[in-house]
């Protein structure tokens, strides 16, 4: 049965992104819109789309990506960038924490499927089983990778076109917040979810009025982690 | 293009560096056939949707409530990216319906 498992490999990968495709096309829609809209402000903020394809293939940081245009366009500072980058996606390490089970035993390919964890993929990986006659190990990638390419294609798409079809970008970067409210809204479909929901609104709102709009990040990180812990009786329904 | 190529190159390196050190560090503390902490599988389970609480609000960080438009083009958004969602359900949609109406304001209305 595994006799032929490095030829099957390969046998499979096409049947797993047949599989996956579907799941993937609300993130292909989604990625498609935002990626070119990440293409064209880069482009208005004059990197062009060799810069943003860049920052997206390497970084593949979503959110970061449209915080760090504006880190682009002010005094040298990498240092920043890093520690910035570290806690707009800190929120990474809880979805590695729930793919622990789900990636374990997959070797090399665990590689490439961390590498490309991002909100939707996540979203995706955390909730599908794959087909009976589909491996994991080809299911998730094919997911990871789809999603990844939608990303990298969206930005490149979006920094050509913003080349040749100019238009007032104002306003555009709106995207990146409605994505937010839609995934908010996404979760609190699931009543256990709301208190969490709730917390994470009120915490973010009191940590913007003491420490300002500059410092909010770390103590409203902390507000959030220490309210769970200590409702804990509460929430765990 | 604000910085030189070499310092874009570089910030490209730290924005992507920040963001693998989030995606691994859990691999690396948890590696496989280690036991993962009940506390940990708790907050792992309720943090998604308090992280994009916290995404929401840290996006909306710069507006001013008090100065003219008093937020009104963000709020207005919002609440179109809420019933567009409740209505039709398509993520899509919601975000292209709320972004497209977000712009209407800033650039014709609010100008």
């Amino acid at each position: 049965m595994d006799t032929s498992s490095g030829e099957a490999k390969q046998h499979h990968l096409g049947p797993a992104l047949r599989a996956a495709f579907p799941h993937t096309v609300p993130v292909l829609t989604g990625f498609l819109f935002l990626g070119i809209a990440y293409g064209v402000l880069m482009n208005a903020k004059g990197y062009g789309p060799l810069w943003s394809t860049l920052m997206s293939a390497v970084a593949f940081g979503g959110s970061m990506q449209f915080v760090a245009i504006s880190l682009l366009t002010t005094v040298f500072d990498p240092v920043q960038a890093f520690l910035l980058s570290c806690m707009v996606n800190a929120r990474h390490l809880f979805y590695g924490l729930s793919m622990l089970e789900r990636y374990r035993g997959l070797g090399k390919a665990r590689i490439p499927l961390i590498y490309v964890l991002c909100d939707e993929t996540f979203s995706l990986v955390s909730t599908l089983n794959p087909p009976e006659d589909i491996d994991r190990k080809s299911f998730y990638l094919s997911i990871s990778l789809l999603d990844y390419f939608y990303w990298v294609g969206g930005t490149a798409l979006g920094g050509f076109l913003g080349d040749f079809i100019p238009f007032d970008t104002t306003g555009l970067d709106f995207a990146l917040t409605a994505l937010f409210v839609v995934l908010f809204l996404e979760q609190w479909k699931k009543r256990e979810n709301r208190p969490a929901g709730a917390i994470g609104i009120c915490a973010t709102v009191l940590c913007l009025l003491v420490f300002g709009a500059d410092n909010l990040v770390i103590p409203a990180m902390l507000v959030i982690v220490a309210v769970l812990l200590g409702g804990r009786k509460q929430l765990c329904t | 293009m604000y910085l030189t190529a070499p310092q874009t190159l570089l910030m490209i390196l730290a924005v992507a560096l920040g963001t693998q050190l989030t995606r691994w560090l859990p691999f690396f503390l948890f590696p496989e056939g280690k036991a993962v902490p009940k506390t940990v599988i708790y907050l792992g389970k309720l943090l998604p949707t308090a992280a994009m609480g916290l995404l929401v609000v840290y996006c909306l960080r710069g507006v001013s409530f008090t100065a003219p438009p008093h937020g009104i083009p963000e709020v207005a958004a919002i609440l179109s990216v809420v019933l567009l969602h409740r209505w039709r359900g398509n993520v899509l949609l919601s975000i292209a319906g709320g972004t497209a109406l977000y712009m209407v304001l800033v650039q014709v209305i609010f100008v």
